[in-house]
This record gives structure tokens, C-alpha cells and sequence, in this order.
């Protein structure tokens, strides 16, 4: 198979795919679960429970009334504790379900919960959105933008293709890998009752080269499956970008500012697929997802089916603890996670992975002059100047940088992460990428 | 030799004459009538161009002054805080118009999350940028509220006014504050507040903006405002309000008694510029906690004195 | 337990550093390096370390005393602009006056606007120039290369650069075929190792080319910028020789003689003061050629690289601003 890829930049940091070949385990749950409200992109969900309430695993406990908003479903059957705010993982405190869990699982009526396949694909398009809009799913790769939203297609625009993202760019992390490997007949589903719901009639799944294992798997799965394709594409970091990903499958680009539907593409990943088939064929809300728990010092680097809202410690135990000297606890990937204050928050719809970062290889190095060597420009996916982005930036300059299009960042980092002078280029972009979005609000 | 000489000067002449008549037309033609008393005010303004009076420069300042004198024959609402009464009488005199006094105040840093009240728990790397970290996590101490000391107050301030003490991690603001509120814009965390100098320099603030309960405001830190309302109930003048957990202590209506610093069993509560206080006449242990605690709050009060270390600006090559 | 540590992602950073690409070329200079020692033996060794030493001391002196800021002799720039300087003076030149171009070359090419990545200039190019500019006789009387092994084939201690003769033949209205007689004027397999008279490291084109293809391979330098300006010499001097083949000679000439192959690799490719934008640097590297050919045929000095980068290096900003890389999502075209 001929490989692909995206044109501009992009960099390629050592992959570290430790727990590849752990088979996704199931985490047993936690004494106590402890969901957070806002685990969309978009308005947090309102909760319908208080004090003291019942609750079954899969029921209902928060509804999400926004557009862009949610549903949000007990992961667990138990009592709930209390709703109050509870620090998620940057240490901000936001609103949270806490839920004492008892123990058996007791689910609630109409879900089935069973490993058999349903290879029904009778469901007419609005009932599969509905039953992907009730069962809250989320954009799984970590962007967690509510799923019905993207299926619901803006009036006169049509998709087509439907790309589904197997690509797994950010090192380390393996979950995306192992759900190809052990459900992709469900994936397979899953992907056509998408395409039915957005009514396309392809479906390409990119998968990186690194993975030739889960690409003969999908590949000869795809052979029964009328419009899927797997594409094979070089190992380049941010491959798994929405933008990079749609350039790299048709050779589309999405204009500035503009979203993927602009060139006909829908990009979803393949646990959401994974989700979507169990929404519908199986009305099982999102309650659990695939984890990975890596680390170069980690004693078992391994892959978790886990409850939403289990303490991240608890994951870290099942991996064999906390090494000592752990510099960084990540929640993500080490390109684009999120460093954690505290392992005490719990796992969430966008947790793709925990990544245990030792002590030497935390710390950042040292800044030194810009040399003005370029090789940020080289590497931005975007076409940016990250240099003039972030020293604009930082002279706060925010008309200049709307005009050097900050707003077009995808904060993938393969800047900072190719500066031979260690500057904090990121962190200054993403400082005026945000102040740059409230000047662009304040104006209209 | 002297031929070259006239020559020469002939030939500049001729060019300075024939330029200035040009550059006299131009000028006729495009004058600008103004009023001629801006110029006068913008004279009297300090000529920071520090933007605390809400306009961009002093020269905007001037024409607003200007405009509003003719407009509404007032200057109310129109205060320059750099220049402060003196200044503004100035130019209320060339507006001929009046002006009322209006109170100095000065930037109040309502965090006294130190190093060992607030101990972090994790640190931070990257862009010495509060506004930067505000985004990405909560604090190094786990009070989301808390005074981050990375300094962009300090960057914001033209009057060097502000500096980071590099023994509590707070920033200090010192005699030479303005008042121009460039740092309450540049907290990302609204911290840094406004208010009146007070007589002979005495106030009492809540030195706290955290809105948690008080349980978890106590755990993160020892000098948090626990919301326990004790200051509100001492208060005979009605002073203090409570919302979200949190005391606030209206200047206006404060009258400097320090009851409430008294009673607050966190000491987030300070007062500046004060006398050392007499000791109440106790018996036993009490007297003696007392005394304590006084000296305690005597320490860290009477810390917001001119710099008695270098003002540190954060320094990083260039992005 | 020790403290976790919290910064914005990325949380892995590639191994490049810019003491590594300093070094790294340094490294690719080695070959040039060893061909100049090889044709100027101990001579060489000296300019080189006088250089070098001079430079480093001087960024040291200045960072210490001076500026009071970090000391940051240890990421290698100093070396590299010691080392470039080196090799755009003859292997003769006096060691007072190698000390004050280190001087002018840290001093004022580099620390006076800020030191590392603020100068607009590649300094050791202005160290060169002020000292072409301060010391005609000195920087051009060029030492004849004698090979370490080889018997001394003459009297003469020094004589002109292929350029020189070149030049000094067309103003004297000699014709091309006449110059090339001329018994100094260097055969080309000799331009081509370096067996010629010439600046310490501009005479192996094979040596200098064998670094920059090693740079390339680090990603230390783009080929197309040296591209850029080899290809702009070779066509527009090529031009002209098709016109009047007796006044305007070969292009290839024109690659292989002076610090043509010197300045287009290490020189114009210094990523302070080169353009950032692919588009940016082809332009620049148009506008070098362009001159250098200008300036080795109708102006006065015979070699003219070494001011068309510095006239290019000024355009840096300009070019910068205009030329952006091509932004995701812009139509190609």
C-alpha cells in the first residue's frame, strides 16, 4: 500500500509505545467515583440528581440542554454523595457527582450488556443521532466535542467522506492501537452507522505505519464492508490533527477558520466509532473507555477499559505505582497532555492515556537566545511562524498576531519541541491564542 | 575659492527661502484649529501616558478634559490619579472650573499567600507569564485564587512601583504606587486592588480573594479568609460584606477602629501603617498568645514598607 | 515524594540544542580546516587559533565586563565566527591584525546589538571587511600554497588570487585567453582541491562542499539557499560569457575561484541574520548571487561575496516581513 501523508512540517519524536502489546484489561471499579459536569467541549451538562439519590450504572445524571452540551451518565451503581466541586486535573475545583459505589453493577433498564455483536444497521438516521445524543459520546481522542453535534450535518452542506482517525500520533499512548486490534468489528459498525447517520458513502480509516498489525486486521476486516478503506500514512507528528489528518487521507485543506465539513470531511476517532456502535445497537451510554497507563519507569505499562470518573491513582496502583521520582504525571500524551497536579482526579470521556514522566526527563531545559534558525517555521503543520507568533505575544501585540493568523495554532507543539534554544514558544503562543480569541469576541 | 563660497550660500538660501514659503502655504492650509487649551492642560498632566485615568495618553486625557469643560462645564468623573489632586486643580484652574478632592489611593495586594503560608505542592516551569499559568493549572499551592508571583504586575507597571519579594513570592507595592491600575489589569487573578491611601497611610483589607469554603481555604493555606463571618459581626460600622466565603472591608465606610483584625482567626486580615499595638492587660497563657499573635501580625504587616530588596523584574531571553 | 512539576505541553523535547548546531559546524568545517593545513602547514594552525582564541575571549571579555549579562561562551558561536573569520584571511596575515578583526567581529558584529541571534550582520563578515577595508595590502597579498609534502616549486612568498589576475587582466584590456595563459593562473583541478592563492579556507571547493553536504544531511542548513546563489552565479555569469566569451569568462570559473563556495555554504546560510521563510531565503540567495557577480565584474574589488551577503543580510527584515511561508489552508498556487 502506497503510504501517505501531510505536507507541512511536522516532527517525529521517539514513539515509546510501551504497552502495545498489553490486551485491554477491565480496571475493577474504585470504592468511590467522582464524575465531573463539564467533560465536553461546550456547555457542562445539568445535573438531575442531588444528595442522597440512587443510582444504577448507566443512568441518566446530568442532561446536557445546550446545543453543544452533553449528556452525562452514572458510571456505577451506588449512592450519590454529593454534588460539589471537585479539583480537576489543572487543580481548578469544578463541579462533580460524587458517587459512593456498592459494589455489584446494576444497570439501568433497556442497555444491554453483553460482548455479542449486532450487526443490525436498520436504524434510520435521526434515530441514530438521537440514540448517540443520549448516550452522551463525545469526540474521543481528546477534544471531547459532543458527537451528535458533528453528525447533525449544517444545512446545505454535505459530507463526503467520513474519516475515521486511527492514526495515534502523540508517543507513548496505545489505546486507539489496541481498540483497532480487539474490537474492530465493532469499530466496523460503529463507522457504518455513522456513515448512515451523515450519509456518506466512503469511510477511510488512517492508520500510522507503526501499527502494522491493527492495519492487516482493519484492512481484511474492510474487505465486508461495503465504502471503508484503510489507508496506511508515514509516522509524522501532528498526523492525528483533524486539518493534517483530512490532508493526509484526500488531500484536502480546510481554509482558516473554516471546519472540516468546508471541504466535505468528517473526522472522528475510532473510539468514538467504538462508542457510537454501543450507543446504538446497544442503548450503552458512554460510561467507560480505554485508557492507557504508560511510563518508561512504569512497572506495567498497560491498556484499562476503565469507569469514567476512577481516580487516576487508582489506574497508576494497577500499573504497579507510582515510580519513585515521577517528575510529571500527564494526562494525555507528552505532546499535547495536560501535566497534572494531583493523581487524586479522575479519569474522564477525554482521557486517552496517564503518562508517568521520570524526574530528569521532566524538567524543561534551559532557554537560551533565539537564533533565529527557523526550524520552528519548518515544523508547523500550519504554515505559522512560531518565533514571531510568540514574541508578538509576548509584547502583547494581539492585533499583529490576528494578522499572522494565531488563531490558526493547533497547539501542537512540534515547536517547542524542535527548538535547539528550549524556548517556551508554545506557552506564549497559547497565552495570545487565547487573548487574541477574547479581543476577536470583545469586537463583535 | 570665496565664489564658491557665496555660491553656495546664495544656492541655500534661495532653498530655506523658497522651502519656507512652501512649508508656510502647506501650513495654512492644513492647519488644525484646536483649542488652544489642551495644549495647556497636557502641560500639566505628568506626561506618564500611563492610561490610569482610562484614556490612552495624557494628550487624549487633555482633549477630554477639554471637551467635557465645554461641554457639561464639569471635570467630574475626569481624575488624574498620577498626578492626583495638585495636577487635577491645575487643570480645573485652566479650565476655570472646579474641582472636587478626590482620595489618593494606592494598589493593594489582597494575597498573603507566602512561601510558608501556602507551601507548593508542585512546581511550575515555563513562561514567566501569570497569565500564561492562570490558564494552565490551578496554583503551586492548590489555592486556585492565589497570588501566582510570576510577576506580570510588576511587568505592568511603569512607575516601578511593584516588586516581587523573592522571600514571600508575593509581589510588594511600595510608596511610589500611582494608583494608575495598570497591575489590577495585569493580575490575571484580580488580586491587586484600589483603594484609598487612608489617613496618615492606614488600612485594613482583607489580604484574601479566595472564594472557597473555608475548609478547603484553610487547608491550601494558613492565612486564607475562611468565610467565618466574625469580622461582619464585629464590625460596628457596617464595613464588611460577605459573599462567596469571602470578607470585603468598603473603605469608604471602614473608620480604621481594627476590631476586626482582632478577631480574625486567620489573620487574613491586615493593618497597615498603624502604631504597634498596646498590649491588652491579661493574665496567664492568654496574655502571652496574645503577644504572640501581635507580634506575628506586627511581622507581617509592617512588611509593605519601600523596597528593602532590588526590584526584580522577570527576566527571559526573548522569545 | 518529590514535587510534580506542571508546565504547558509539550513535555518532550527534540535533542537539538544550539551548542549542537554550533559544533555541528564547526565539524563540517574540519575538512576545509585539514585541506588549508595541508597548504599552508603551520601557518594555517595559527591564524586558526589565534581566531578562534581571540573570538572567544573577546565575547567572554565583553559578556563579563561589559554587557555583565550570562556567560554563554559554551554554545559554540564564538568558535564558529573564530573559525569563519579565520578562513576569510590570508594563512600570512599579522597576528595583531587577526586580534583586532576577532575584536571588531565579537565586538562590534555580534555583542553590540545584543549577542547571539540579535545581530543583523554575520560578524565574522564584518570583522572580514573592516580588516579588507583597514588593511588592503595585508589581507591581499596572498601567501602561494605549499603543499606539506611537496618540494617548494618557487621563490615567490606571495602572489594574486586567480580573481586578481583576473581582474588585474581585463582592466589592463587583456583578453580572456590571453589571462588564462598567465603562467599564476591556477589549473582547474587545482581550483578545484584548492592548490591556489587564496583567503586560509575558500580554496577547496571539494572540502567546503563535502561540509556543507554533511550540514545538509544534520539539518543544519536548507540546500536551497547555497543552491540558490551557485545556480544565480553560474546562470547570470554564464550570460555574459555567451555574449562576449573574451571579456566575460566561464561561470565555472566563477564558482571554483575566491570564497564563492565559502560564502554560499557557510557564510549566507547563518541562520541569525538569513532569512526564516523557504521562499525568503531563495530570494536572498538570488540577490547574493546576483551581486557577487555584479561586484567580480565591473566593481572594484575582484571578489565580491563577501559585501553581497553583507548587502543581502540588510534586506533580512524586509524579506522576512514580505515573504511568509505558505499558511495551511491558502490555496495552492
Amino acid at each position: 500500500m502506497k503510504l501517505k501523508t501531510f505536507a507541512l512540517g511536522g516532527v517525529h519524536p521517539e514513539e515509546h509505545k510501551l504497552s502495545a502489546n498489553a490486551p485491554i484489561t477491565l480496571l475493577p471499579l474504585p470504592a468511590q467515583l467522582i464524575v465531573p459536569l463539564g467533560q465536553n467541549l461546550g456547555a457542562p451538562p445539568k445535573p438531575l440528581v442531588k444528595k442522597g439519590d440512587e443510582v444504577k450504572t448507566g443512568q441518566l445524571i446530568a442532561r446536557g440542554e445546550a446545543f453543544i452540551s452533553a449528556n452525562l451518565h452514572s458510571p456505577a451503581t451506588g449512592k450519590v454523595l454529593k454534588v460539589d466541586d471537585a479539583p480537576d486535573a489543572s487543580g481548578y475545583r469544578r463541579p462533580a457527582v460524587f458517587i459512593d459505589v456498592s459494589g455489584e453493577d446494576e444497570w439501568a433498564e433497556g442497555i444491554n450488556n453483553t460482548d455479542e455483536l449486532i450487526t443490525r444497521l436498520d436504524f434510520s438516521r435521526e434515530e441514530i443521532i438521537n440514540k448517540v445524543k443520549e448516550a452522551g459520546i463525545v469526540g474521543l481522542g481528546g477534544a471531547t466535542f459532543p458527537t451528535h453535534v458533528k453528525l447533525m450535518l449544517p444545512p446545505g452542506k454535505k459530507a463526503d467522506y467520513l474519516l475515521i482517525n486511527g492514526v495515534e500520533c502523540e508517543p507513548y499512548l496505545t489505546s486507539d492501537h489496541r481498540m483497532m486490534l480487539e474490537k474492530a468489528q465493532e469499530i466496523m459498525q460503529g463507522i457504518r452507522l455513522m456513515m448512515i447517520a451523515l450519509d456518506v458513502k466512503k469511510a477511510i480509516i488512517g492508520v500510522e505505519n507503526n501499527k502494522p498489525d491493527a492495519i492487516a486486521h482493519l484492512a481484511a476486516m474492510a474487505l465486508s464492508h461495503p465504502g471503508i478503506s484503510v489507508q496506511a500514512l508515514y509516522v509524522k507528528y501532528p498526523q492525528g490533527g483533524e486539518k493534517q489528518l483530512i490532508k493526509a487521507l484526500v488531500n484536502r485543506e480546510v481554509p482558516s477558520g473554516k471546519l472540516p465539513i468546508e471541504v466535505g470531511c468528517v473526522v472522528s476517532n475510532v473510539g468514538t466509532a467504538f462508542a457510537v456502535y454501543e450507543a446504538v445497537t446497544k442503548n450503552k451510554p458512554l460510561i467507560e473507555r480505554v485508557v492507557t497507563i504508560t511510563g518508561l519507569e512504569l512497572a506495567r505499562p498497560s491498556n484499562f477499559m476503565v469507569r469514567i470518573g476512577t481516580p487516576i491513582a487508582k489506574l497508576i496502583e494497577a500499573a504497579g505505582g507510582l515510580p519513585e521520582g515521577t517528575g510529571k504525571i500527564i494526562n494525555g500524551g507528552p505532546m499535547m497532555g495536560k501535566a497534572m497536579t494531583n493523581p487524586e482526579v479522575p479519569i474522564i470521556k477525554g482521557s486517552s492515556g496517564i503518562l508517568i514522566m521520570p524526574g530528569k526527563l521532566s524538567s524543561r531545559k534551559h532557554p537560551q537566545p533565539c537564533i533565529r534558525c527557523s526550524k520552528c517555521t519548518t515544523v508547523c503543520p500550519m504554515g505559522l511562524e512560531p518565533f514571531l507568533l510568540a514574541k508578538l505575544s509576548k509584547l502583547e501585540r494581539y492585533e499583529d498576531t490576528e494578522k499572522e493568523q494565531i488563531m490558526d495554532c493547533i497547539e501542537c507543539g512540534s515547536c517547542q519541541y524542535t527548538c535547539p534554544s528550549s524556548l517556551p514558544l508554545l506557552d506564549y503562543l497559547r497565552l495570545g491564542k487565547f487573548r487574541t480569541g477574547q479581543m476577536i469576541r470583545n469586537r463583535k | 575659492m570665496n565664489e564658491i563660497i557665496i555660491n553656495a550660500l546664495l544656492l541655500l538660501g534661495l532653498l530655506g527661502g523658497v522651502m519656507a514659503v512652501i512649508l508656510f502655504f502647506v501650513a495654512q492650509k492644513f492647519k488644525v484649529i484646536e483649542d488652544p487649551r489642551i495644549d495647556q492642560v497636557d502641560e500639566a498632566l505628568p506626561k506618564a501616558n500611563c492610561g490610569g485615568c482610562g484614556y490612552p495618553g495624557c494628550r487624549n486625557f487633555a482633549e477630554v478634559c477639554v471637551k467635557s469643560a465645554s461641554e457639561r462645564q464639569s471635570l467630574e468623573g475626569l481624575n488624574c490619579p498620577v498626578g492626583g489632586n495638585a495636577v487635577m486643580k491645575q487643570v480645573a484652574a485652566i479650565l476655570e472650573l472646579e474641582v472636587a478632592d478626590v482620595e489618593p489611593q494606592i494598589a493593594v495586594v489582597r494575597c498573603n499567600g507566602t512561601h510558608n503560608n501556602h507551601p507548593s505542592r508542585v512546581s511550575y516551569e515555563g513562561a514567566s507569564s501569570c497569565a500564561f499559568a492562570h490558564n494552565l493549572f490551578g496554583g503551586e499551592g492548590g489555592c486556585q485564587y492565589s497570588c501566582l508571583g510570576l510577576g506580570d504586575c510588576v511587568v505592568s507597571c511603569d512607575f516601578d512601583a511593584i516588586h516581587m519579594d523573592a522571600a514571600t513570592g508575593l509581589p510588594v507595592v511600595n510608596d511610589k504606587c500611582v494608583a494608575c491600575g495598570a497591575c489590577v489589569k495585569a493580575c490575571p487573578r484580580n488580586i491587586i486592588e484600589l483603594r484609598p491611601k487612608g489617613k496618615k497611610d492606614r488600612r485594613i483589607f482583607v489580604s484574601c480573594v479566595n472564594k472557597d469554603k473555608g475548609g478547603i481555604a484553610k487547608k491550601n493555606c494558613e492565612v486564607a479568609c475562611i468565610g467565618c463571618s466574625k469580622c461582619f459581626q464585629v464590625c460596628p460600622y457596617d464595613a464588611i460584606t460577605m459573599a462567596d466565603n469571602l470578607a470585603y472591608i468598603d473603605a469608604e465606610k471602614c473608620k480604621l477602629c481594627r476590631k476586626c483584625v482582632e478577631v480574625c482567626p486567620t489573620n487574613s486580615i491586615h493593618e497597615i501603617n498603624f502604631p504597634a499595638r498596646k498590649l491588652k492587660v491579661e493574665t496567664g497563657d492568654g496574655a502571652v498568645a496574645a503577644e504572640a499573635a501581635a507580634a506575628r501580625k506586627a511581622e507581617k504587616v509592617v512588611k509593605e514598607k519601600p523596597a528593602s530588596t532590588e526590584p526584580e523584574k522577570p527576566s527571559e531571553p526573548t522569545a | 515524594m518529590s514535587k510534580l512539576i506542571i508546565s504547558g505541553s509539550p513535555h518532550v523535547h527534540g535533542d537539538e540544542s544550539v551548542s549542537k548546531i554550533m559544533y555541528t559546524v564547526v565539524l563540517a568545517l574540519v575538512p576545509a580546516m585539514l585541506v588549508s593545513v595541508y597548504f599552508f602547514g603551520f601557518d594555517a594552525i595559527r591564524v586558526l587559533t589565534i581566531s578562534v582564541a581571540a573570538c572567544v575571549f573577546f565575547e567572554w571579555a565583553i559578556q563579563k565586563y561589559l554587557i555583565k549579562g550570562p556567560l554563554t561562551i559554551g554554545d559554540g558561536s564564538a568558535v564558529v565566527a573564530g573559525v569563519l573569520l579565520a578562513f576569510n584571511v590570508p594563512a600570512n596575515l599579522p597576528w595583531w591584525i587577526l586580534v583586532i578583526g576577532a575584536l571588531v567581529t565579537i565586538g562590534v558584529g555580534k555583542m553590540s546589538f545584543g549577542g547571539l541571534g540579535r545581530n543583523p550582520f554575520n560578524p565574522a563578515l564584518v570583522g572580514r571587511v573592516f580588516m579588507l577595508i583597514s588593511f588592503p595590502v595585508q589581507m591581499t597579498s596572498w601567501p602561494i600554497p605549499k603543499p606539506l609534502f611537496a618540494e617548494r616549486l618557487t621563490d615567490a612568498i606571495t602572489g594574486p588570487t586567480a580573481l586578481g589576475i583576473l581582474k588585474e587582466g581585463i582592466g589592463a584590456g587583456k583578453t580572456i585567453d590571453q589571462i588564462m595563459a598567465d603562467p599564476h593562473m591556477p589549473a582547474y583541478i587545482d581550483r578545484l582541491v584548492g592548490n591556489m592563492n587564496g583567503s586560509l579556507g575558500e580554496m577547496s571547493a571539494i572540502a567546503l562542499i563535502l561540509g556543507g553536504i554533511f550540514m545538509i544531511i544534520r539539518k543544519v542548513i536548507d540546500w536551497q539557499l547555497p543552491v540558490a546563489i551557485i545556480a544565480t552565479v553560474y546562470v547570470f555569469a554564464g550570460i555574459f560569457h555567451l555574449i562576449d566569451p573574451q571579456h566575460y569568462i566561464d561561470p565555472a570559473f566563477h564558482l571554483f575561484t575566491g570564497g564563492l563556495m565559502l560564502g554560499a555554504i557557510y557564510m549566507a546560510t547563518d541562520m541569525v541574520s538569513s532569512p526564516m521563510s523557504m521562499k525568503g531565503k531563495i530570494i536572498y540567495g538570488v540577490g547574493i548571487g546576483l551581486l557577487t557577480i555584479i561586484i567580480r565584474l565591473w566593481g572594484a574589488y575582484p571578489e565580491g561575496i563577501s559585501f553581497a551577503i553583507l548587502i543581502m543580510n540588510a534586506f533580512t527584515p524586509l524579506i522576512n516581513m514580505t515573504l511568509k511561508p505558505r499558511r495551511f489552508g491558502k490555496a495552492t498556487s
